[in-house]
């Protein structure tokens, strides 16, 4: 037992040291956590279109003015013919055009209809169906206005409401998601590298041949970086709760346990990543190449994992941050209890064994 | 010149003699390209559905067969209540509830109107918003099924109409692979390319070879040239084999021209691997670099666009855009794939990009420095 | 041998390096001759590494003058990187590359021929007796083969001066012996050898050494001269008297 504190003692001198190392360990979830919080959002501003007004009529003029003052489109007063909005398109200066045909207003008032064209930069068919979805309904909402007087009958209305999440704060996906992909990512690469890095220099010998078991040397590599798990857990919660406003409805002494699991599962796959390879270079290929845009894209927290053909739907269930993402999601926002998320919990702990009985295994082989 | 050479030799070597390494750098890309972009999927098929009816009546009937054949939705269940089904949201079993209250038909066949409530999972307010769009959808086209079957023609033909069109430019099919695959692959090129150069300067320091360069007659230049190329060399071959997946798998061909393609990538790729280099001379040790490398990563891909526009950011985030390489790798090849543009529709990305080349390869060879 | 007829190779002058407060080498002053064997002594920490650091031009100096090679250290250090070879306590040839590949690069580093490079090498492979494993990786050699071929490379391209940093550490007794036989051999052909070291046995090989003690240069002169002044028996006495009062190191 004294020794392996001595040895913890030594890794952490080791990792202490390295002051940029450290700043980079702990100030990433906190940088991540907030371009996710602030940075990234869904909602539609500041998008440049253009518009082309064949008409200019007094209705036209009216519509005009709304689009703009939606705050959610600036228009580019440059662009004036059909010619000038593909090549707009094309440098990227818009995004979408609203094209009016001749006589607007006439047309509406004598025949009772009247065209209006949206053209979207459909390279995002997503950012392309939201943005044509905002400028029809602020048109509609133009409609509806005039319309007032002769309203149609037999309407059935809708009444939403948006569970969870009312203000559909993008932090809600978020938070979950980016705790299951920095844990995982940065406990994974930790661990691979720190074993690895012994191997390459060819100090692993040295502590191998010290009257340490092997088993607890590498317990003695895995213990500090645990610890900075941990703290990096405490920062992102902290964060969550007070700067980006999410709740933690279920009990925090569950949510502390289910993430002290997952650590420990992504520092076994750490351990395994490092039984198989010899250098850090192939360590860091595995732990940031090889698992940084699955964990992104099939954890369920960028894309719905129910719209994913079946393979991708099966291959997700290999990715440790699914399991954790729904655990989080459940207890922090949901406010669940154990009994609803045990099986979720003891899929990661078999993981975690799993991983664990592959590298000790390969680790006995090899030295 | 000849030093360059054998320099080239000994870097080229060393690459090809790690198997393991070069597996890797051309496996993990191939598979996660053909693999990933079918995760990448905003297109709503399978949202359960979960369905309290207390009306139960000709119309409530329809309005449900009219969600269940959408083909977006899939119905789970009929619930009793608003709050069995609201069991069914927590445990994940429903991401809406349709909820039809009693007398829905009698009310809008007398009253003129009616109401249906709808609750949706909102923890990720974006697949909320899609599934409540999609419902609003189907229940405006059920309302106007039943005006058209309740009220005369004429009369619905007085109410002027403001008849809106869309036409979806580049990508008609609005087919969302054509718009992840380029994204991807830019990505992957820049993994590789910045994973190799940002470790490979600090890996000789760590096993004490640098040393050996530094007592020889060889130039600053001629050494980091000597990094540059073969990374340099790989990115781009990475990217070419990209490219033939894309058209393989997506059948996806740009629309621009290759020369350009390979022109801004080869351009971009010196500017990045500058930049990796420049990571590589300044930390200590290879776990220093590949933790810089992997915050550097993370922040350029989280704002790079990848999967959320730069448009919607807040304006201190669109300027951290501005000075992210990786956002105009990802640009410049949804434009050239997607759009057809031309060099001089890219001249401004060039510029930049061209100005991230020579700050970053300068600030390199300035701080590689042969003196400790 | 008289000393003052040959033909001075490197010349230094109060060389001082600091790093913050701590002198790491203080007023250093001495003059290696052509073709001798110069030894730099001292103990771990005494301030030997950092001095050759700054004679190799990987390392500025804070004060003092030095030529190397007739080069100014200041402002003529990449030509004096062409007129030197090295070799450090670090092992540094490259472990994934074979024998030959090693060779081969350090020679056209050095701007050597192909067919310097192709003649060389093979009469280098010859005599070191690695013919069969001139294909093999570095690293599957033993650490005293690596030191002797690591030696044998500082030295590829005909430099005026070798130095050499520790070359021996942790070398076998043996193979130890073999190395100054390479030394003496490549001394005989009118390279400068200047090899820092902590075995005072290997002091006894130099034609002259100089003592460090706490980054001062505590004597200088040939070993025999040494003892006689001293009085002491070997080197090793030497050394222990005048490092009595050393401060640094382990």
């Amino acid at each position: 037992m004294k020794q392996l504190l001595t040895f913890v003692k030594k890794e952490f001198h080791h990792i202490l040291r390295d002051k940029r190392s450290m700043l980079v360990l702990i100030g990433l979830p906190i940088v991540q956590l907030l371009i996710f919080g602030f940075a990234i959002t869904n909602e539609v501003r500041n998008t440049n279109i253009a518009v082309l007004d064949n008409s200019k009529d007094e209705t036209t003029q009216i519509i005009i003015t709304k689009i703009e003052s939606s705050q959610y489109f600036d228009i580019d007063r440059t662009i004036s013919t059909s010619d000038q909005i593909e090549k707009a398109f094309k440098t990227g200066k818009i995004k979408v055009a609203v094209i009016f045909q001749q006589n607007f207003q006439e047309e509406l008032a004598h025949f009772n209809k009247a065209q209006l064209q949206i053209i979207a930069d459909a390279t995002d068919p997503n950012q392309a169906t939201t943005l044509t979805n905002y400028i029809s309904s602020i048109v509609v909402d133009y409609q509806n206005q005039v319309n007032q007087q002769n309203k149609l009958p037999y309407t059935i209305n809708t009444e939403t409401r948006m569970l969870y999440n009312p203000q559909l704060k993008g932090a809600y996906t978020s938070v979950p998601g980016v705790m299951g992909m920095i844990l995982l990512l940065i406990s994974a690469m930790m661990t691979s590298i720190a074993i690895v890095k012994e191997k390459e220099l060819g100090t692993m010998e040295i502590l191998l041949v010290s009257p340490m078991k092997p088993r607890l040397v590498v317990v003695s590599k895995v213990i500090p970086y645990f610890i900075i798990s941990l703290i990096n857990v405490a920062t992102i919660l902290i964060l969550s709760v007070f700067v980006l406003g999410l709740p933690i409805q279920g009990s925090l002494l569950l949510l502390i346990g289910s993430t002290v699991i997952y650590i420990f599962c992504a520092l076994s796959l750490g351990l395994l990543i490092s039984t198989i390879t010899d250098t850090q270079q192939a360590a860091m290929l595995i732990s940031l190449l090889g698992l940084m845009l699955p964990v992104v894209m099939l954890s369920g927290y960028a894309f719905p994992i129910a719209n994913m053909p079946v393979i991708l739907q099966v291959l997700s269930t290999i990715v440790p941050a699914k399991w954790y993402i729904i655990i989080v999601k459940g207890v922090m926002i949901k406010g669940i209890d154990i009994t609803q998320i045990w099986k979720e919990l003891l899929i990661l702990v078999i993981m975690t064994v799993i991983f664990l009985s592959i590298s000790i295994k390969r680790f006995k082989i090899r030295l | 010149m000849r030093t360059l050479k054998f320099l080239l030799r000994k870097e080229f070597l060393q690459i090809f003699r790690n198997k393991l390494i070069l597996r890797m750098i051309f496996a993990l890309p191939v598979i996660q390209l053909i693999l990933l972009p079918y995760a990448a999927t905003y297109e709503m098929k399978n949202i359960t559905l979960s369905v309290v009816d207390h009306d139960h009546s000709e119309y409530s009937r329809k309005l449900i067969n009219k969600f269940t054949s959408s083909g977006y939705f899939i119905l789970t269940d009929y619930s009793a209540t608003y709050n069995q089904a609201l069991d069914q949201v927590e445990n994940d079993k429903a991401d809406l509830i349709v909820e039809i209250p009693k007398g829905f038909e009698p009310d809008l066949s007398r009253q003129n109107e009616t109401i249906i409530f709808l609750a949706a999972n909102a923890i990720s307010g974006q697949t909320a918003g899609l599934a409540v769009a999609y419902a609003n959808t189907i229940i405006k086209d059920f309302n106007n099924d039943v005006r058209t079957e309740w009220i005369p023609q004429s009369q619905l033909n007085t109410i002027p109409v403001i008849e809106i069109t869309n036409s979806n430019w580049f990508n008609p099919l609005m087919n969302y692979k054509d718009f992840i695959v380029p994204g991807v692959l830019a990505l992957l090129v820049t993994l590789v390319g910045f994973i190799l150069s940002s470790l490979n300067i600090v890996k000789e320091k760590e096993i004490g070879t640098i040393e050996q360069i530094n007592v020889s007659p060889i130039k600053k230049y001629q050494f980091i040239l000597s990094k540059l190329i073969p990374f340099w060399i790989l990115g781009l071959v990475v990217m070419t084999i990209g490219f033939v997946i894309s058209f393989i798998v997506y059948g996806i061909y740009p629309e621009g021209s290759f020369w350009v393609i390979y022109l801004f990538a080869g351009i971009y790729l010196i500017a990045l691997l500058g930049f990796g280099l420049l990571t590589s001379i300044y930390a200590d040790t290879q776990q220093q670099a590949m933790f810089i490398a992997y915050f550097f990563m993370l922040v350029f891909i989280l704002l790079g666009g990848l999967f959320s526009p730069t448009e919607n950011m807040p304006d201190w985030a669109r300027y951290l855009t501005y000075i992210n390489p990786v956002s105009y790798l990802i640009e410049v090849m949804r434009m050239l794939v997607l759009k057809g543009s031309s060099f001089w529709d890219l001249r401004f990305h060039f510029l930049v990009i061209i100005g991230f080349t020579i700050v970053f390869n300068g600030l390199a060879i300035f701080n590689y420095k042969k003196t400790v | 041998m008289l000393i003052t007829e040959k033909e001075i190779v490197i010349k230094t002058d109060k060389l001082t390096k600091k790093f913050g407060d701590f002198v790491a080498a203080s007023e250093i002053t001495f003059e290696v001759f052509k073709g001798e064997i110069f030894g730099f002594l001292g103990a771990n920490g005494a301030g030997k590494t950092t001095a050759m650091k700054m004679l190799i031009g990987i390392s500025n100096p804070s004060s003092g003058n030095a030529q190397v090679a007739g080069y100014d250290i200041y402002k003529q250090t990449e030509q004096i990187k062409k007129s030197i070879g090295y070799m450090s306590q670090k092992f540094s040839l490259y472990e994934d590359l074979t024998i030959k590949e090693n060779i081969q690069l350090f020679g056209g580093i050095y701007g050597l021929s192909d067919k310097e490079i192709k003649s060389k090498s093979e009469e280098l492979i010859t005599k070191l007796g690695l013919n069969t494993e001139a294909d093999k990786l570095v690293a599957s050699l033993p650490l005293g083969w690596k030191q002797k071929l690591a030696f044998s490379i500082a030295i590829f391209h005909q430099p005026k001066i070798v130095f050499l940093d520790e070359p021996t550490g942790g070398v076998d007794p043996i193979t130890r012996r073999q190395f100054w036989d390479m030394i003496y051999e490549a001394s005989h052909n009118g390279i400068t050898i200047f090899v820092t070291t902590h075995y005072m046995d290997e002091a006894e090989y130099c034609d002259r050494v100089s003592i460090m003690v706490d980054g001062v240069i505590k004597a200088l002169d040939s070993p025999e001269n040494l003892k006689k002044q001293f009085n002491a028996k070997s080197m090793d006495e030497v050394f222990l008297m005048l490092a009595r009062g050393a401060k640094r190191g382990e």
